[in-house]
């Protein structure tokens, strides 16, 4: 068939499968149908449960304002779909163009998109893991049993991981009175995502808010009792904490097992993709038929040096999902890219967070508007002497003008004078980034060099 | 001077029934400044859109004034702080955080989904009010009582206060029209002993509410104890004299272009009848459509700022048009179509950034609950009257009267 007539055979009754039926799933199942794709669309999910919400799980739904059972996505259309849910992909055969399932069924495709996303990433020692009070918080389940324990006021909440999701729950529980204990291995909240002088703030914030917050350290061990429940964190400055609840938020790993041997260039950093959202074979060769979109995902992106870029943020998951669903149904002349601005979002302690950019490409940083000690502030972060991000606490209005700033490569430090500039903000200064060759738990947004199926990356060391 | 410039013509009375051919001809220029000392004129959606966002403009009375404002104001003598719609961060921050806390989310998410039946309520009693006319002035009988009577009961103020505060509010209101013919420097003194006026008399409520609160905005105001503390007494009466007239100013202009939109379009108010879910998107197009609020004439750069490669120098004024932003070909389709079905209509109606307009909610809910009840009360409606005459100002923009006809009343639950 020539090219034409097979896009117009597969927009007719061609079958599209997307694995993954979370947010970037569903908007691209919604985004095939409103272009037009007729044939037969199949969403395959391994949570038993339709696509939901993910943010109110460490907001709203810790706080008792929303429920976990209903923070289900809003639907844009009707997307007449064969849901596969409560059944995991465990296997791709790209050349008989099959998805294999974890009950024995196998799923054929003449287009494929994964959209796998990424699971909280579990405590490593699985004796202690296992302990009754330890928790993760990424699905639906993880919230149900989190928030029970939290209605039965527990003593004490001990919060391994001070990156975003670490902190939201941290100002959840203080919002409900509960004590809590962060502990983080860098010197300050958020400095994976932020750097240490924003870091900095967030960490005034949280020990304003009554959090016993400890920088610098490691959990070491978690100590349970007889009954098996957890009674104590141990950490590597000596000291212990009695807690009866852990919840571990040490970040997300990326759900690609599921492909090993499948010859596509997927690892522990994702699945690397072109910027039209074609997966890429391990060889580095471009797929025809496979897409990848979401936090799965990791794309070259022109506004930072055509680096890999992996974006666990939710406006990514969307603009991702439907790019490469236009791209799925589309003559290659009719293709776009997905170039989206990296933006993310956090509320945590009365304060709305929220950046654009990749802060942590930053090397220099100038508060431009409001003040740090007043907790009402923009920062612009500066890479080679361009502005590459910027991050608001509470004055996410002017956000808009430094993500032109982004894409235009404006000059940094900015020269010209703003509204409400500061003495603080008079001149740069090091963002303080942690060496990058350093594990953190953090950041949302992660630079993942030049070469799109980097296969080094599958033998980077265990870090624990 | 052989012709009028382009400002001249957008703000002479003459172009008042419809500027929307001056906009076109204007965004051909998308920066015009036509005269030295004069304002730059922005009219496309995207550059109005990034500089309502840009912090190297600002909104700060005394930097319009050192901008050699000659139309606007200039230094205010009467005593009463610049209200936060004249100020800049972190002012303009704390101010409207405090005014925000009666009025909406989050501390009071609930106010405006309690006034819902109240409002309705009132709407239906000025129609009601028709009786056996057969031909009403839309703005007097419904357009202007219906929102002066919310913002009354919302503020605290008495409604049968109205004639007193009105002779305040016109030439208040009428200062805001950068006209460009002579007579300024005598409106200004005008405003001016308006807003004095106003002012005292709103210190008199204000005193009343010191020593008995009760359940309205200006008690919340004088009573405040947010982390951001009190305002002070001036700051509460500039803040009062912005909410009572921004409060009813622009949606009076709002409802009643909205009525004029619906009867040039019969069959949207058609559907409407039937519909009354439509309203919503009603709204929204004609925010975008007509909005009340035609540019915004206060904003100074505080730095040079390049647009569509014309550096726009730092100390000039700016002003923001949004009405020409709104039918701006490059953002919306067939932009001089009213049409409630377009899948995005992101206007500039209210604005955008940090002054975007408080009071969106509750414009929003009274006109979708008055051009609701119009659409399904009044029997054959009829312009009787097209265009109407206008009320002068260029920038808060309207019919002066409506003159409409009809059949009768249908009964309040058809």
């Amino acid at each position: 068939m020539a090219g034409d007539d097979f896009l117009r055979w597969l927009r007719r009754e061609g079958r599209i499968v997307i694995v993954g039926a979370s947010l970037a799933g569903l908007r691209a199942a919604e985004t095939l149908r409103a272009e037009g794709f007729a044939g037969s669309l199949t969403l395959i999910g391994d949570e038993p449960y339709e696509p939901y919400d993910r943010p109110p799980l460490s907001k709203a739904v810790l706080l008792g304002k929303a429920s976990p059972h209903h923070t289900e996505l809003p639907r844009r259309r009707e997307i007449d779909a064969t849901w596969r849910l409560g059944v995991a992909a465990t296997g791709l055969d790209t050349a008989a163009k099959r998805v294999r399932l974890a009950d024995g069924d196998e799923v054929a495709y003449d287009r494929l998109l994964i959209a796998t996303g990424v699971r909280a990433r579990p405590w490593p020692r699985e004796s202690e893991a296992r302990l009754d009070g330890v928790f993760v918080l990424r699905t639906r389940d993880d919230a149900v049993r989190f928030r029970r324990r939290l209605d039965s006021s527990p003593g004490r909440v001990f919060v391994i991981g001070a990156g975003f999701t670490g902190s939201e729950i941290a100002s959840a529980c203080r919002e409900r009175g509960i004590a809590v204990t962060v502990a983080e291995r860098a010197d300050a909240p958020l400095v994976g995502a932020l750097g240490g002088v924003i870091g900095a703030v967030a960490g005034e914030l949280q020990r304003e808010h009554g959090v016993d917050l400890r920088t610098g350290v490691m959990v070491t061990a978690l100590e349970g009792d007889a009954a098996g429940r957890v009674r104590a964190a141990h950490l590597s400055d000596g000291t212990s904490v009695e807690t009866d609840v852990v919840v571990v938020s040490l970040g997300a790993t990326r759900n690609t097992e599921w492909l090993a041997g499948s010859g596509l260039g997927a690892g522990p950093r994702g699945i690397a993709c072109d910027a039209g959202c074609r997966a890429f074979d391990f060889r580095g060769i471009v797929t025809d038929d496979i897409f990848v979109a979401g936090d799965v995902a990791r794309s070259p992106h022109p506004l930072f040096g055509y680096q890999f870029l992996s974006l666990e943020h939710w406006g990514n998951a969307v603009t991702q999902a439907e790019t490469a669903a236009h791209n799925m149904i589309s003559a290659s002349s009719e293709r776009r890219p997905h170039i989206w601005v990296p933006a993310f979002w956090s509320a945590q302690f009365g304060v709305n967070i929220k950046s654009v950019g990749v802060p942590g490409m930053g090397e220099q940083i100038m508060i431009t508007q409001g003040s740090r000690a007043e907790r009402r502030f923009v920062a612009a972060y500066g890479y080679q002497g361009r502005v590459i991000a910027a991050v608001s606490f509470d004055n996410a209005r002017w956000l808009e003008f430094y993500q032109r700033l982004i894409e235009t490569a404006a000059p940094f430090p900015p020269d010209f004078a703003t509204v409400d500039r500061r003495a603080e903000g008079r001149a740069p200064m090091p963002a303080d980034f942690p060496d990058p060759s350093l594990p953190t738990h953090g950041p949302t947004v992660t630079l993942s060099g030049y070469s799109p199926a980097d296969r080094r990356l599958v033998f980077t060391p265990s870090r624990h | 001077m052989t012709h009028a410039s382009l400002l001249q013509r957008i703000t002479d009375y003459a172009h008042r029934a419809d500027p929307y051919p001056l906009y076109e001809e204007l965004r051909k220029t998308p920066v015009l400044h036509e005269e030295e000392g004069g304002p730059y004129l922005v009219s496309s959606y995207w550059d109005i859109a990034g500089l309502l966002h840009d912090p190297r403009v600002s909104s700060d009375a005394a930097n319009l004034a050192a901008a050699g404002a000659d139309v606007l104001g200039g230094p205010d003598e009467t005593g009463l702080p610049p209200s936060f719609i004249r100020l800049d961060p972190p002012e303009h921050d704390r101010l409207r955080r405090i005014a925000n806390r009666p009025f909406g989310p989050p501390h009071s998410p609930r106010l405006l989904d309690s006034l819902r039946d109240d409002l309705a309520e009132i709407v239906s009693g000025l129609i009601d009010g028709f009786g056996d006319a057969r031909e009403v002035d839309l703005v007097d009988q419904f357009a202007y009582p219906f929102p002066v009577t919310v913002i009354c009961r919302l503020l605290g103020v008495p409604r049968e206060d109205e004639p007193r505060f009105r002779a305040w509010v016109d030439p208040i209101v009428a200062n805001l029209d950068p006209d460009t013919e002579a007579g300024e420097a005598e409106r200004r003194r005008a405003a001016q002993e308006a807003r004095t006026h106003l002012g005292m008399y709103l210190a008199g409520l204000a005193e009343q509410r010191q020593r008995e609160p009760r359940d309205d905005m200006l008690s919340a105001l004088v009573t405040s104890q947010g982390p951001d503390g009190p305002m002070s007494v001036m700051e509460v009466l500039s803040t009062a004299v912005l909410l009572l007239i921004a409060g009813h100013e622009t949606t009076v202009n709002l409802i009643t272009n909205g009525m004029l939109t619906l009867l040039r379009h019969p069959e949207v108010l058609r559907r409407l009848r039937e519909d009354p879910d439509l309203v919503v998107r009603i709204v929204e197009e004609l925010l975008r459509y007509e909005p009340p609020v035609q540019f915004v004439p206060q904003r100074t750069c505080i730095a040079d700022i390049e647009v569509r490669g014309v550096t726009i120098p730092k100390g000039s004024r700016i002003w923001l048009v949004l009405a020409a932003g709104n039918r701006d070909p490059e953002r919306f389709k067939d932009p001089d179509r009213f049409d409630p079905d377009r899948e995005d209509i992101q206007h500039l109606g209210f604005g955008s950034g940090i002054h975007s307009c408080f009071g969106a909610p509750l414009a929003r809910m009274e006109t979708q609950i008055a051009l609701t009840a119009l659409a399904r009360r009044l029997d054959n409606p009829r312009l009787l009257e097209d265009p109407p005459p206008y009320r002068r100002n260029a920038v808060l923009r309207g019919p002066r009267h409506l003159r409409v006809g009809f059949d009768g009343l249908r009964p309040e639950r058809a």
